[in-house]
């Protein structure tokens, strides 16, 4: 977005050290510089085909590459590494034609061989490595592996991989997953080396069977194709990452990238308005306006996220859906989003963001109607309900930046139609046992952020089964999910998941409030930084101002 | 001596055995579920019991406190269940930064406290005593992280004098040697990557520092104004002793002890990490890391560190003891 950038920031200036590295380098002079950025976490590792957190993909995002990338501000895939791919008629079979004249870190060329041998490494996991905190996303998607202890585990989709050609490669499923094309630009199906692969044992997770350990490859020889290599990583405080001179694409404008650790979120603002770091991820809501002010630019993400009121339906009142109607005629959105998320929060329909395939928008709504709330609850016979609201504490996610917040402007809108709310916090991972895992709440607030355009991956995860979070138990809904899930292509899907979305919002398992902005700060100096909504956000973009 | 220090730490040893056996259960008794912790919003009823099964949080508690008890024997401590990393790696990596802080504030605190609360009790009931005595009630009761914001605002933001937060300038290529900045700039004769080390030092040491300084201002003034009072005072000040030898053979010497003492716990103290200070500075040092392993039950960070502060912890008490003797040659054992 937009940012005053006419004016500098004032007092900045740190003194310590403006000092030339020492054994040449970075020549300094024109485009150049280093980019310093604050995460608010180490990476946990990094292979990212370990990987599934947020930190851990920003490092990878910038080392490797995967074949699919995303179109930029959307959620869409767009060639990469694979400059076309082709699906068969029955989307079992993947052929996929690669970028000439790319090349690893380790300058092993990228070719067909080096996919299937991707592929393969993943599917052949054993073990530890199959551990869903390790291949969370392979796990997932792809849903088994070679061979298992676990029976669940045995097989999956995964049918195989064959290099045609030097530049093509074909993956085969052995069912179909309309998924599949969208999943490749997670960072966690990244092409990494298979020489490095290979020389610093990246599978060797170490350890005992009950203390993993990662390998040389996961810690210290990440090896990928992007317009960074890795230099080093000082844990807990910085991962060191300098441009690749041979990048294929457009190779980056600066030097280095510094990605340093900095966990308080107060710190990583004064680090920004002091000048020690260029920009930092997750802005708080509150901060924006006076950064802004300050002449520093916010860039915001569009939302791939929703935040929703969730209703337990082991709760006897919560069984009738004239009360749940109730409640959602009882909520002010727009209210809510001024007095508690960030400016420029879309107020949310259904159970995903409007980019994710399936979108319905002839959807029913129950707008606000605190006079119809207050007859639905009369003659569901409850006039005057009262329930628990449960809410997290000392947490801040991107679909909800203040928790706290946000149940104060809900517990008002409720309490004016006369409903009792009986408030009950826990702290994040508490709050997650109490709703994931046990049947012991009321309504509560909870969110997602997808990870790439597939609508499983919002509806499918919340609805998709029986659980304690929802309390209720639909078999209609949860075969939808289980045929609109198996079809092949987005194509197929987008009427299907329509169709699931009206069905839910007739049910109304809950109500979904919002899509929050998620906001990036940035020094005066860097330009070009472009926000993606899956945070596919690659810096060769960046080229830093003189200052 | 030395047979009075090998017996302290022959005492040590049982203490930690202690240790290990209630910190197993402690940990275990932390409310929540290790393996949703681990697995975030992305837990699944099957991903629990895979984790589960993986780090063997289902086995009986007796076999769990077995494999714990041979890694401890072990030298080993186990790893964290986030990142790999092994905790003994871990802590040696991290302690540098939290051991150079605790210098830094101790730096200040007693550095200033001593002649601040000397002087203090010299001229008891003066506007100088006053202010102290204010002055360090003030610096016991303002909350850490407001001070340590109120530092930053003031000197890196406003005044620009001083680094914002971290160890080093990230933009520095220094090499390190030992993982103490300071020291390893001056190693390595890179000087001004240890002079950059040590003023990114001044605004955390500061922080951190108030209150240990407050607590030996207050404890060397009263100490101070006791001893004053003693007859050996007296005595030597008749003695026609000039004034000078009293105040620093007699005096200031009979009144340190119980300002060592209180420096000798109030190191242990800042050893254990000081979440606070090391969050809001960003500085990797345990007790920032601690505090993250607390919130994800990371169960092999919390045994191993915890069991190396308490080591940590009586081996400084040890060296008090030590010291003590040299102060004072009344208690100097045998």
């Amino acid at each position: 977005m937009v940012g005053a950038a006419a004016l500098a920031v004032a007092g900045s200036g740190c003194a310590a050290s403006e000092r030339e590295p020492e054994g040449g380098g970075s020549g300094g002079g024109e485009g150049g510089g280093t980019f310093v950025f604050a995460a608010s976490s180490d990476p946990v590792m990094l292979d990212p085909a370990f990987g599934s957190d947020g930190e851990t993909f920003r490092v990878a995002r910038q080392i490797f590459e995967g074949l699919v990338g995303t179109v930029p501000g959307t959620a869409d895939p767009a060639p990469l590494l694979a400059t076309e791919w082709t699906t068969s008629e029955d989307g079992l079979s993947h052929t996929f034609t690669l970028q000439e004249g790319v090349s690893f870190h380790d300058d092993t060329p990228f070719d067909a061989e080096a996919v299937c041998a991707n592929f393969d490494r993943w599917y052949a996991w054993e073990g530890v490595n199959q551990s869903p905190n390790l291949s969370y996303y392979y796990g997932n998607l792809f849903r088994g592996f070679a061979s298992s202890d676990d029976p669940a585990l045995e097989g999956g989709i995964y049918g195989g991989c064959t290099a045609d050609e030097e530049l093509q490669a074909t993956v085969t499923l052995t069912q179909p997953f309309a998924g599949f094309i969208p999943s490749l630009s997670l960072p966690a199906f990244s092409m990494q080396s298979p020489t490095a692969l290979e020389e610093f044992d990246a599978d060797g997770t170490e350890g005992s069977e009950d203390d993993p350990r990662f390998s040389a490859y996961a810690t210290e020889n990440p090896t990928g194709t992007g317009p960074f290599r890795f230099e080093s990583w000082e844990r807990g405080q910085q991962v060191t990452l300098t441009r690749n001179d041979d990048y294929w694409g457009e190779a980056a404008s600066v030097d280095e990238v510094i990605i340093r650790t900095i966990p308080d979120g107060n710190a990583r603002l004064q680090a920004l308005q002091s000048g020690d770091i260029d920009g930092y991820d997750l802005v708080s809501p509150g901060d924006v306006e006076g950064l802004e002010a300050e002449g520093f630019t916010i860039a915001d993400r569009a939302p791939f996220n929703i935040l929703y009121l969730g209703f337990n339906q082991a709760v006897p009142e919560l069984q009738d859906v004239r009360v749940r109607q109730a409640i959602a005629h009882a909520i002010d959105r727009d209210a809510l989003i001024s007095q508690s998320l960030p400016e420029g929060t879309t107020p949310a329909t259904q159970f995903m963001p409007d980019l994710v395939v399936g979108y319905n928008d002839q959807v029913t709504q129950y707008p606000y109607d605190p006079d119809r709330a207050r007859a639905l609850l009369a003659e569901a016979g409850v006039p005057d309900l009262s329930v628990t609201f449960n809410y997290p504490t000392g947490v801040s996610r991107p679909y909800m930046p203040t928790p706290e917040d946000t149940f104060l402007a809900l517990q008002s809108q409720l309490q004016a139609v006369g409903i009792t709310v009986n408030p009950q916090q826990d702290a994040w991972t508490d709050y997650l046992d109490r709703i994931n895992g046990t049947p012991d709440h009321g309504i509560h607030l909870l969110g997602w952020t997808g990870d790439y355009n597939d609508p499983d991956n919002f509806v499918g995860t919340f609805f998709g089964t029986a659980g304690p979070e929802w309390g209720f138990d639909n078999p209609e809904l949860f075969s939808a999910l289980t045929q609109a899930r198996g079809l092949p292509t987005p194509e197929e899907q987008e009427p299907a998941y329509a169709a699931v979305n009206e069905q839910i919002a007739q049910f109304v398992p809950g109500v979904p409030l919002a899509s929050p902005v998620p906001s990036l700060a940035f020094s005066p100096r860097v330009e070009g930084y472009e926000p993606s909504p899956v945070q596919d956000e690659v810096w060769n973009t960046i080229t830093l101002a003189e200052e | 001596m030395i047979r009075f220090i090998a017996r302290r730490l022959l005492l040590v040893v049982p203490v930690l055995a202690g240790l290990v056996v209630l910190l197993f259960l402690w940990v275990r008794a932390l409310p929540g579920d290790p393996a949703r912790a681990l697995l975030g919003q992305r837990a699944t009823p099957a991903g629990i019991e895979a984790v589960n099964e993986l780090y063997g949080f289902d086995e009986p508690l007796l076999v769990q406190f077995g494999i714990y008890v041979r890694q401890v024997l072990t030298g080993d401590l186990g790893s964290s269940g986030y990142t790999g990393e092994p905790v003994v790696a871990s802590f040696v990596s991290r302690f540098p930064a939290t051991v150079e802080l605790t210098l830094a504030a101790l730096v200040f605190a007693v550095g200033l406290g001593i002649p601040l609360g000397y002087l203090a009790a010299r001229r008891a009931g003066s506007w100088l005593d006053g202010l102290t005595v204010g002055g360090s009630l003030l610096g016991v009761v303002v909350p850490v992280f407001f001070l340590a914001y109120l530092l930053k605002l003031v000197f890196a933001q406003w005044l620009g004098w001083l680094p914002t937060d971290g160890r080093q300038d990230v933009r520095i290529d220094a090499t390190h040697v030992t993982d103490f900045y300071v020291l390893d700039g001056l190693l390595t004769r890179e000087w001004d990557a240890a002079l950059d080390a040590l003023v990114h030092l001044v605004l955390p040491g500061l922080a951190l520092g108030t209150i240990p300084l407050a607590i030996v201002v207050r404890i060397t003034r009263a100490s101070v104004l006791e001893v004053l009072g003693e007859d050996f005072v007296r005595t030597a000040e008749s003695k026609g002793l000039a004034a000078s030898v009293v105040r620093r053979r007699h005096v200031l010497r009979n009144a340190l002890l119980p300002v060592v003492t209180t420096i000798g716990l109030q190191t242990g103290l800042l050893l254990s990490g000081a979440v606070l200070t090391e969050s809001v500075f960003a500085i990797n040092g345990i007790g920032s890391y601690l505090f993250t392993a607390i919130s994800q039950l990371d169960y092999a960070v919390l045994q191993g560190y915890i069991l190396f502060i308490a080591l940590v912890y009586a081996l400084v008490n040890l060296t008090v003891d030590v010291l003590y003797g040299v102060i004072d040659p009344r208690v100097r054992v045998s």
